[in-house]
C-alpha cells in the first residue's frame, strides 16, 4: 500500500517542489494551501504523514498541528515542519505544538524522503 | 533540467503576485487604523519570497529578503513601531525586492551597493536577539551547490566508526503525542548497524497508578558500527522529550552481529493510551472546505493564452460583423426588409455579433492596477529626488483598457508623474507659506466616459505660471513676441516639442519637460491629452483613450466615388468655408483662415489622384491636426458617417501606401482606406518646402 502524505504550504512553487519530490519518491501526495484547507482535507488524504509550512494565511501550521493533534482519527500522524526558520525557539515551539520533526528549507530531496522514512519507522 | 526551469518559472509568477500583496499591504499600513491581519500579510509575502529563492539558491534575494522579515516581525510583534520612516523604509526595501526578483529572473546581478545600504538601514533596526535565524540559515544557503543541482554529500561527517555505542532511552509523553514512535526511532537505528534492544519495564507503574504522564517504558539499545553522530541525528526530534543518554558500550556487552533483522518492537501499550489520552477531544471548525488535493482554490481560475490566438479572434469576429452589415444591405436589395422572420434573424445576429465584439475585447482588457501601483513607486523615487514630501492617491485602478495599451502607457504616466512631483509641486517651503498641506497630493484616476477611457493625472501644486511659460515660449522663437493667446492656448504650448530639452529648464519653476513625447505617445495610441490648470490650486492633466487599438473611431467621408475612413482624433472641426475665410496663394496654394490664424488647404482626392481638385464652395472642410501640432483642412466631397472601424493591416495584407495607416472593410463588403493625416500634412510641407526651394534658386 502506498504511503499517503498530506503536504500544506501556501506557496504554490514549495508545494510543486514538495510534490515532484514526494512523487518521485513512490508517495501518494495530497496538496492544501493553508491550515484551513489543510484540516478539511484530512478525511480524504487520509494522510500517513503530514508536511506543514508555518506561515500560512488563515491558519498558520502551528494551528494545523494543534488542531490534527486534537482529532481522534490523526492524533498520532506525525508531522514535519517544513520551515525556512531554524532557530532553537521555533523547534520548541513546533515541538509544545506537536510537531514530529521538521526539515529545513531549502530541502534536499534525499534528506526530505530520509527524514519521512524515519519518523514513519520504515 | 527541465522541471527545474519549470518550478523556477513558477516561483517567479508566484514573486509577482507576492510582491503585488507586499506593495498594496505597505500602502494599506500607511492609513491610521489599518488591520493587524495587513501587517501579518505583509510578512508572508516577504517570507515565502524567501522560502521560494532559498530553493533555487538565489542568495542575495533570500539574504535580503530575510533582514526585511526580520524587521516585519518587528512590527507584527509590536516591538518596532510603524513611523513614517519606517514605512519609507519599507516601501524602499520592497522595491529592491522587486529589482532582486527581477534580476534574478534576467539572470543578472543586482545592484549590491543600494541592497548593501539598505541592509544596513534594516541591521541598525535589529537587535542581535531579535535575529537569531540566519546565522544558522546562511551557512546553509552557502553550502547550496548550484540552484538546480541537489546532490550534495551526506550533512552528517564521516567519523570514524565507534566499536559499540550503548543507548538509553526513556521517552516522555510529549514523544509519544509529537507522533513519534520509540519503533521508528529503532528501525532507523537499524539501518545503521546491527543493533540489540532490551525493553525495560521496570519504571511502569502499576495499571492502577499509571498515568500517561509518566509512560515509563525505557529501553537500552546496544549498536556496532555506528558512529556517534549518526546515532545522535537519529534521535535529533526527540532528545528533549525523552531521557536520553548514548554512551561508548562496555567492551563484554558487544552485541554479536545478530541475524534477527528487527527486533520485534514492544507491545507498546503506553503508545495507544498516551493517544487517547488528551482532554476534550475539539473538533476542528467546520467551515473547513474539503478540497483536497485542490492547487490554490483561492482565485477565481484563470488561463493564459497566446495573444495572438485572441487576435484571431478578434479579427474573425470583425469579419462577422462586416457579413453581417452584407447580409443586411444584401437583404435590403433583394426587398426583403419587410420579412419579419428575416428582420428579426437579422436583429438577433447583429444584437450577438455585438456581444461578441465586447466578449472579445473584455478578454484582452486589463485593470489599470498593474500601472497604477508601478506609478507608487516612481512618485517615491521622484519625491526622493526632488526633496518633495508627496502623496499619491489612486482612483479606478480596476478601471479596464485593452492589454497592449496597458504596455504603452506605462511610459508617458511615468513622464507624467514625474512632471507632476518636479514641476507641478511647490517645495515644502513654499507650500507651508501659502499654507498648503506640506506634503503634496498626486492623484491619479481613471474611469470608463462614454466608450472612452480617461486618466487623469492632477497635483495640488501651483498651477501653470503662465508668464513664465509664455516667455520660455518667446525665448524659444516656438511663437511670436507679444502673440495674443488664451490662458489654454499657453498651456498648449508645454506639449510643443523643443519647448523644453534641456535639464535647465527642469531646475526652473516653469512646467514641461518632454511633454511633447507623451503627447506623442498618448496619439499614437489613437488618444489625446489636455490640460487645466487653476493658479495655486493645481494642474490636471486628462488623457482620453479608446478602449482597444482593433477599433478606431473614424470619420466616413467621400472622395469622388470613394469612401475612406478619417481617425476621429485628428479632427478638429468641420466647416463649409465662406469665402472671406479662403486664400489664395502662389501657384494653387490655397489657405484657411481660421481663428486668427493661416492653415493650409489639401484636397484629399487630389492627393490621392481620385479626382482633379474640386471647387472649395461644393466641398467640405476638415480642420485636423497631427501629432508634431501642425495643421491643415482636408477638402473632401462629403462626410457621411461616424463609427467604429475594424482596423486590417494594409502592410500585411497588400503594402504599403503613402499617406495611408490600415484598411476596414464596409458594410457593403467593399474596402476603405484609413488616412494617415500626420503623412499627408507632413509630405505636404516637405513639397511646399522643396517648391520654396525651387523657386528662390529659379529667382
Amino acid at each position: 500500500m502506498t504511503t499517503r502524505i498530506l503536504a500544506v504550504d501556501d506557496s504554490p512553487t514549495i508545494r510543486a517542489l514538495v510534490s515532484k519530490a514526494l512523487r518521485n519518491a513512490g508517495f501518494e501526495v495530497f496538496l492544501a494551501v493553508d491550515g484551513v484547507d489543510g484540516v478539511g482535507a484530512l478525511s480524504e488524504a487520509d494522510p500517513d504523514l503530514i508536511i506543514t509550512d508555518i506561515n500560512m494565511p488563515r491558519m498558520d501550521g502551528f494551528g494545523l498541528i494543534e488542531n490534527v493533534r486534537a482529532t481522534g482519527a490523526y492524533a498520532d500522524v506525525p508531522i514535519l515542519v517544513l520551515t525556512t526558520e531554524s532557530g532553537a525557539d521555533l523547534k520548541a515551539r513546533a515541538r509544545s505544538a506537536g510537531a514530529t520533526g521538521w526539515i529545513v528549507k531549502p530541502f534536499e530531496d534525499e534528506r526530505l524522503i530520509a527524514v519521512i522514512e524515519k519518523v514513519l519507522g520504515r | 533540467m527541465s522541471d527545474m526551469d519549470e518550478f523556477r518559472e513558477m516561483f517567479f509568477v508566484e514573486c509577482d503576485e507576492l510582491l503585488e500583496v507586499l506593495a498594496n499591504g505597505l500602502r494599506q499600513m500607511e492609513a491610521p487604523g489599518f488591520d493587524k491581519e495587513t501587517v501579518h500579510a505583509v510578512f508572508r509575502a516577504v517570507h515565502s519570497v524567501k522560502g521560494g529563492a532559498a530553493a533555487f539558491g538565489l542568495t542575495t534575494l533570500v539574504t535580503f529578503a530575510h533582514r526585511f522579515e526580520t524587521v516585519l516581525d518587528l512590527v507584527r510583534s509590536d516591538r518596532l513601531e510603524v513611523t513614517p520612516q519606517i514605512m519609507a523604509l519599507a516601501h524602499r526595501c520592497s522595491d529592491c525586492l522587486t529589482d532582486l526578483v527581477t534580476s534574478a529572473r534576467a539572470q543578472v546581478d543586482p545592484d549590491e551597493s543600494r541592497v548593501d545600504a539598505l541592509l544596513s538601514e534594516l541591521d541598525a533596526l535589529i537587535t542581535p536577539e531579535d535575529d537569531e535565524g540566519p546565522i544558522e540559515f546562511v551557512p546553509l544557503t552557502l553550502d547550496f551547490g548550484g540552484p538546480l543541482d541537489f546532490d550534495l554529500p551526506p550533512p552528517m561527517p564521516a567519523a570514524p566508526p565507534a566499536p559499540g555505542l550503548e543507548i538509553a532511552m526513556t521517552p516522555g509523553h510529549q514523544l509519544y503525542r509529537s507522533g513519534n514512535d520509540p519503533q521508528a526511532l529503532i528501525a532507523a537505528l537499524h539501518k545503521l548497524g546491527p543493533v540489540a534492544v532490551a525493553l525495560e519495564t521496570a519504571g511502569v507503574a502499576a495499571l492502577a497508578d499509571w498515568s500517561p504522564e509518566e509512560p515509563g517504558l525505557a529501553w537500552r539499545i546496544t549498536i556496532t558500527g555506528a558512529s556517534y553522530d549518526d546515532v545522535a541525528a537519529v534521535f535529533e526530534f526527540v532528545e528533549d522529550c525523552c531521557a536520553l543518554t548514548i554512551s561508548e558500550a562496555p567492551v563484554e556487552d558487544r552485541p554479536e552481529p545478530c541475524d534477527d533483522p528487527l527486533p520485534e518492537p514492544a507491545p507498546a501499550p503506553p503508545v495507544a493510551v498516551a493517544v487517547e489520552a488528551p482532554g476534550p477531544t475539539v473538533v476542528p471548525p467546520a467551515n473547513a472546505p474539503a478540497n483536497a488535493s485542490a492547487e490554490a482554490p483561492q482565485s477565481a481560475a484563470t488561463i493564459r493564452v497566446a495573444l495572438d490566438r485572441v487576435d484571431r479572434l478578434m479579427n474573425m469576429i470583425g469579419e462577422l460583423v462586416i457579413k453581417e452589415a452584407m447580409l443586411s444591405q444584401v437583404i435590403q436589395t433583394a426587398g426583403l426588409h419587410e420579412q419579419p422572420d428575416v428582420v428579426a434573424g437579422l436583429d438577433a445576429i447583429r444584437q450577438l455579433a455585438g456581444d461578441i465584439q465586447e466578449s472579445v475585447m473584455s478578454i484582452r482588457a486589463q485593470p489599470l492596477k498593474l500601472v497604477f501601483q508601478r506609478m507608487h513607486r516612481i512618485l517615491r523615487e521622484a519625491a526622493d529626488a526632488t526633496g518633495k514630501p508627496v502623496r499619491l492617491v489612486t482612483i479606478g485602478e480596476q478601471t479596464e483598457v485593452d492589454k497592449t495599451m496597458i504596455e504603452r502607457l506605462i511610459d508617458p504616466l511615468t513622464h507624467m508623474i514625474r512632471n507632476s512631483v518636479d514641476h507641478g509641486l511647490e517645495d515644502s517651503v513654499t507650500r507651508q507659506r501659502l499654507g498648503k498641506p506640506v506634503e503634496g497630493t498626486i492623484t491619479l484616476s481613471a474611469a470608463h466616459r462614454s466608450g472612452r477611457v480617461q486618466i487623469e493625472v492632477s497635483d495640488d501644486g501651483g498651477g501653470i505660471n503662465r508668464p513664465r511659460v509664455r516667455q520660455i515660449a518667446e525665448d524659444r522663437g516656438l511663437i511670436a513676441p507679444g502673440a495674443n493667446l488664451s490662458p489654454a492656448e499657453i498651456d498648449q504650448l508645454l506639449f510643443l516639442p523643443g519647448f523644453s530639452s534641456k535639464d535647465e529648464v527642469s531646475a526652473l519653476s516653469g512646467r514641461g519637460v518632454g511633454l511633447d513625447v507623451v503627447r506623442r505617445e498618448i496619439m499614437a495610441l489613437g488618444g489625446r491629452v489636455m490640460i487645466q490648470s487653476t493658479e495655486g490650486v493645481g494642474t490636471t492633466f486628462s488623457i482620453a483613450l479608446p478602449l482597444t487599438l482593433a477599433v478606431l473611431e473614424g470619420m466616413l467621408i467621400q472622395l469622388g466615388d470613394q469612401t475612406m475612413v478619417l481617425p476621429i482624433t485628428a479632427v478638429q472641426e468641420t466647416l463649409r468655408p465662406e469665402d472671406r475665410m479662403l486664400h489664395g496663394v502662389g501657384h494653387g496654394t490655397r489657405l484657411l483662415s481660421n481663428r486668427g490664424e493661416l492653415i493650409p488647404i489639401i484636397d484629399l482626392g487630389a492627393t490621392f489622384g481620385l479626382e482633379a481638385p474640386g471647387a472649395l464652395d461644393s466641398g467640405v472642410l476638415i480642420v485636423v491636426e497631427t501629432d508634431s501640432r501642425k495643421r491643415a483642412a482636408f477638402r473632401v466631397d462629403g462626410i457621411f458617417d461616424q463609427r467604429q472601424v475594424v482596423i486590417k493591416s494594409l502592410e500585411q495584407n497588400y503594402g504599403r501606401v503613402p499617406g495611408v495607416s490600415a484598411a476596414t472593410i464596409l458594410g457593403d463588403g467593399k474596402i476603405a482606406l484609413i488616412i494617415d493625416p500626420e503623412e499627408i500634412v507632413l509630405s505636404l510641407s516637405n513639397d511646399q518646402g522643396r517648391r520654396l526651394a525651387a523657386m528662390a534658386s529659379n529667382g
